[in-house]
């Protein structure tokens, strides 16, 4: 089979591009290839939620996504929900309440919770829990973490 | 009554957020598996499919001449035994005679990359007579045919019993009025951190071996290290990352550790080791499978008389913190009550299976569990509340219990109180309708081990460095591990609140056993209290310092200056000034950058009879939680809507670590409870994912009221205890008595599944035994 041609996607606002390899992962490519540590290595089963990008908008596991299938498409990592300096009003919101213990799930949940505020500026507290449904944290009982998120929802995020 | 006075302090009691969280929510705090060095290979390790079997010899001729392979090992390398006890060193880096468990190294790789190291790993052959399994612990009670481990007492697989009478335990039965029994039976249960654990190892020219590594306690590893590899200890260099949780997970020295070290030092070249998901399941070291078989009795007005307590305790393959648990699972019975006679036997079984070791309260869950459905029991047949029943047993503050723990602050009984009044209790218990009910719990926990488990060189439990130079940034080194838990926020906490300076001055230092005095870690619940009175020590050194500064350039003597915010003054005239800044460049003037040692160490407590020493802590924690539980009494399925928790912690030092740690041990505590075990079919674990390991999702957390009633501890930094791993547990009895409110049905058989739950209904129903009516 002819090798196919690099891998063209948009990464963080910005036209990337890889070394093409057809069995080749989003996590692994992210991590490995690009340096872009933010994103966790959990389970690389889907299970954890640690490795949770944008992809187009909508948060996606990167270790289930082979990176073929980002190719003209837009990949948002916690590196580019990030502002240049300081905080976004996520971020802000989980370091005030203590949303992150050992802040290892926590690049996950903030890019989990981007989406769901930019999709759902209001989100109830089930709705939270919905959008949260696929991030595992041990540390917090996940009670300060859906603080936050109510918090940054309260401030218009 | 509140002996606390009122807050005198700044910052102390406030919620103040974690110093590091701007990282974490960024993505750019550095964990271990972030760190890459140049040239780096990766290390892969060959895990045994054998539960039990003597490995008669291996080729590893084809996995040598692979391309791209540096290194492989196996373990007659590296044979020097290790531990975390410096008395049962049963571990090898790499196994070396034989094969302990499903999951056992028994050979490793460095390559250039994943997948050559996978394709070596696959090339390497053994020749192995199988052993007998034991997956039963007792089955190993009694000689066995194959020892799993030579140091199993007498030809068994016991690795360590304890036997303990204090006072007369028959004479104390045969008085009672009241008394019962219960037998618990505890699943395994494991930490599910979500960063697995890595490793980086990297060995110089200079003849230096430096090591990255996701651990609680860096200079065990460091120890172990220097044992294994046979370097001294000032040749190795020790860096802990950030690291992604532990809960006692990477409390041990672990195999794969020395592994990726020994590699390192083989080929020259850095080395990393990711240990996969599954992997981590078999690395395990949680909570151990118990049973226990409690008696209590009680004379007629409810005091408690006597405990008589064995426990049989599935240790797995090796020791890891073994010796400590099985005293744990009976001295840590001793409070919140007062326990006149008391006769414990404990007996931890090696079986070949993944080794159990510490999980956070660590020895202290699941007996308690037993004990608090106890006493819920010996209440309804007393027909006293189960509270009044609490209240009246409740220890002494400065008090000793019958083993020789000495007791100085206890906030129980106002816990108690507390959790009653905010949970509405006596509107509530046995009067809500079937199928709903709630249930109390209570707790008791170390805040720190009394006796390091290293004892020489005799050094202190706890030191912390600071120094502050012209920018007056004031950098704290310490060997203290923050897991997440919130020990750097706290060291920042404490320095500033002492010198009166803002937070953002100081600079907690990454831990590098080259700068870092040494802590013992993360474990026992120990930093809070340890590293929290180092701290401080180490503060009102350098406070000292800049006072005397101030008062050179304010013309007062020392004495009369006074610290304020960023400033110090004059006691008399507030308005007789120095700024921090000009402090500090003045009693630098002289000698440079300042710079200051704190350190904490223990009394000599307790008593001097063999295992005297276990339990034995500078304080202790109390708690008291109520949980209210809602029975879906067709199906089985539960839910815990509301937890109430009244927790002794001496003064809250940082309010928002508290509550972290407080909502985070219930959901740990409900796991376990609710749902979590690790399954195994023989000695094969079954669930070694956690999507098949299932942790509480935020659906099923409660709302957790958070009560925190307790008063200044005399010997806690600022009067502060543990608040760690005491929280986890009392959740759990609070929920099993709950349910037996809720349906009538005793449960001790954890965890408590909702098929288990429906069998009781029915059985109960079968016996025509209604409950509430129902």
């Amino acid at each position: 089979m002819p090798s196919p041609g690099p891998l063209r996607f948009q990464l963080n606002g910005q036209p990337a591009e890889a070394p093409s390899e057809p069995s080749r992962i989003l996590l692994d490519l992210l991590r490995d290839d690009l340096h872009l540590t933010g994103t966790k290595r959990g389970c690389d089963l889907g299970t954890c939620g640690c490795c949770a990008v944008l992809v187009d908008g909508r948060p996606t596991l990167s270790c289930l996504t082979l990176a073929r299938l980002v190719e003209g498409r837009s990949v948002t990592t916690i590196e580019g929900v990030s502002p240049p300096q300081g905080l976004s009003p996520v971020q802000r919101a989980f370091v005030e309440v203590g949303a992150t213990q050992c802040g290892f799930c926590t690049p996950g949940f903030i890019v989990t919770a981007t989406a769901l505020l930019r999709d759902q500026p209001h989100p109830d507290r089930q709705e939270i829990m919905r959008a949260i449904a696929g991030n595992l944290c041990r540390c917090t009982g996940y009670l300060k973490i859906i603080e936050a998120i109510q918090l940054a929802a309260e401030r218009g995020a | 009554m509140s002996t606390a006075p009122p807050s005198e302090y700044r910052l102390i009691g406030r919620k103040v957020p974690y110093v590091e969280g701007p990282l974490k929510v960024t993505g750019r705090a550095e964990y271990t598996d972030d760190i890459n060095r140049p040239g780096q290979l990766v290390g892969r390790l060959l895990r045994s499919p054998w539960p039990h079997a003597r490995l008669r010899s291996v080729d590893v001729s084809a996995a040598r001449a692979l391309p791209g392979v540096f290194a492989v090992l196996t373990g007659e390398r590296y044979p020097t035994p290790f531990g975390v006890l410096p008395i049962t060193h049963d571990e090898t880096a790499i196994a070396v005679d034989k094969s302990r468990y499903i999951g056992d190294i028994i050979a490793a790789v460095a390559a250039t990359d994943e997948r050559t190291a996978e394709r070596a790993l696959a090339l390497i052959r053994f020749e192995v007579d199988p052993l007998p399994d034991y997956s039963d612990p007792r089955d190993g009670l009694a000689p066995v045919a194959e020892p799993i481990h030579a140091r199993g007492l007498n030809g068994s697989n016991i690795q360590k019993e304890v036997v303990q009478h204090f006072g007369d335990v028959d004479a104390a039965f045969a008085k009672a009025t009241h008394k019962v029994r219960v037998r618990g039976n505890f699943a395994g249960v494991t930490h599910a951190f979500t960063e697995p654990m890595a490793t980086i190892a990297e060995a110089t020219p200079d003849g230096r071996l430096t090591v990255w590594s996701a651990t609680q306690v860096p200079h065990y590893l460091h120890r172990s290290l220097s044992e294994v590899l046979g370097l001294p200890m000032h040749r190795i260099r020790v860096i802990k990352p950030e690291v992604g949780g532990g809960f006692g997970g990477k409390s041990d020295p672990l195999p794969h550790e020395i592994v990726c070290a020994a590699l390192a030092i083989e080929t020259g070249r850095p080395v990393k080791i990711l240990i996969d998901r599954e992997d981590v399941f078999y690395t395990n070291h949680g909570r151990h499978p118990t049973q226990n078989d409690i008696r209590i009795a009680l004379d007629a007005d409810g005091q408690i008389l006597a405990y008589d307590i064995e426990a049989l305790i599935d240790g797995g393959a090796w020791s890891s913190f073994g010796t400590v648990t099985t005293y744990y699972n009976g001295v840590l019975s001793m409070g919140p009550y007062r326990v006149p006679n008391f006769r414990y036997r404990g007996r931890r079984v090696y079986t070949t299976k993944p080794p159990s070791g510490a999980m956070r309260a660590h020895g202290g869950t699941n007996i308690r569990y037993s004990i608090e459905v106890a006493l819920d029991q010996l209440a309804e047949t007393m027909g006293v509340d189960p509270f009044d029943l609490r209240d009246r047993n409740a220890l002494p503050p400065n008090s000793t219990t019958v083993n020789q723990f000495r007791i100085t602050s206890t906030s129980f009984r106002k816990c108690l109180a507390a959790a009653r009044a905010k949970s509405g209790w006596d509107s509530k218990f046995r009067k809500l309708p079937y199928g709903r009910g709630v249930g109390l719990g209570c707790g008791f926990y170390i805040s720190g081990s009394n006796s390091p488990i290293h004892f020489t060189p005799v050094m202190p439990q706890s030191t912390v460095h600071l120094k502050v130079d012209m920018d007056g940034g004031i950098a704290a080194h310490s060997m203290q591990a923050d897991i997440g838990q919130g020990s750097n926020t706290l060291l920042a906490l404490i320095v500033a609140e002492v010198l009166g300076v803002d937070i953002e001055r100081v600079h907690v230092q990454r831990v590098d056993s080259d700068v870092s005095p040494i802590d013992l870690g993360s474990y026992s619940s120990r930093v809070t209290f340890m590293m929290g009175n180092a701290t401080r020590a180490a503060a009102e050194q350098l406070k000292a310092q800049l006072v005397a500064g101030a008062a050179a350039l304010l013309g007062h003597p020392a004495e009369e200056i006074e610290v304020g915010h960023e400033r110090y003054f004059w006691r008399n005239d507030p308005n007789v000034e120095v700024s921090f800044m000009a402090a500090l460049h003045k009693a630098m003037e002289e000698r440079g950058a300042l710079v200051a040692t704190g350190s904490y160490n223990t009394h000599k407590v307790g008593g001097t009879f063999k295992g005297a020493r276990a339990g034995t802590a500078p304080a202790y924690s109390f708690a008291a939680y109520v949980a209210e539980v809602e029975v879906d009494v067709e199906t089985g399925v539960y839910a815990v809507p509301t937890v109430w928790a009244a927790f002794d912690c001496g003064r809250v030092l940082n309010r928002l670590a508290v509550e972290g740690q407080i909502e985070g041990s219930v959901h740990m505590g409900l796991g376990q409870v609710m749902g979590e075990s690790m399954n195994y079919r023989g000695t094969r674990l079954m669930n070694p994912s956690l999507l098949e390991y299932k942790i509480p999702m935020p659906q099923q957390m409660p709302k957790v009221e958070i009560l925190l009633v307790g008063d200044d501890d005399p010997e806690g930094p600022f009067g502060a205890k543990e608040a760690g791993e005491g929280p986890l547990i009392a959740t759990l009895p609070a929920v099993g008595n709950a349910l037996y409110d809720a349906v009538g049905v005793r449960f001790t058989d954890l965890p408590i599944t909702p098929d288990k739950v429906l069998k009781g209904i029915d059985l109960r129903r079968k016996e025509g035994r209604p409950w509430k009516g129902a």
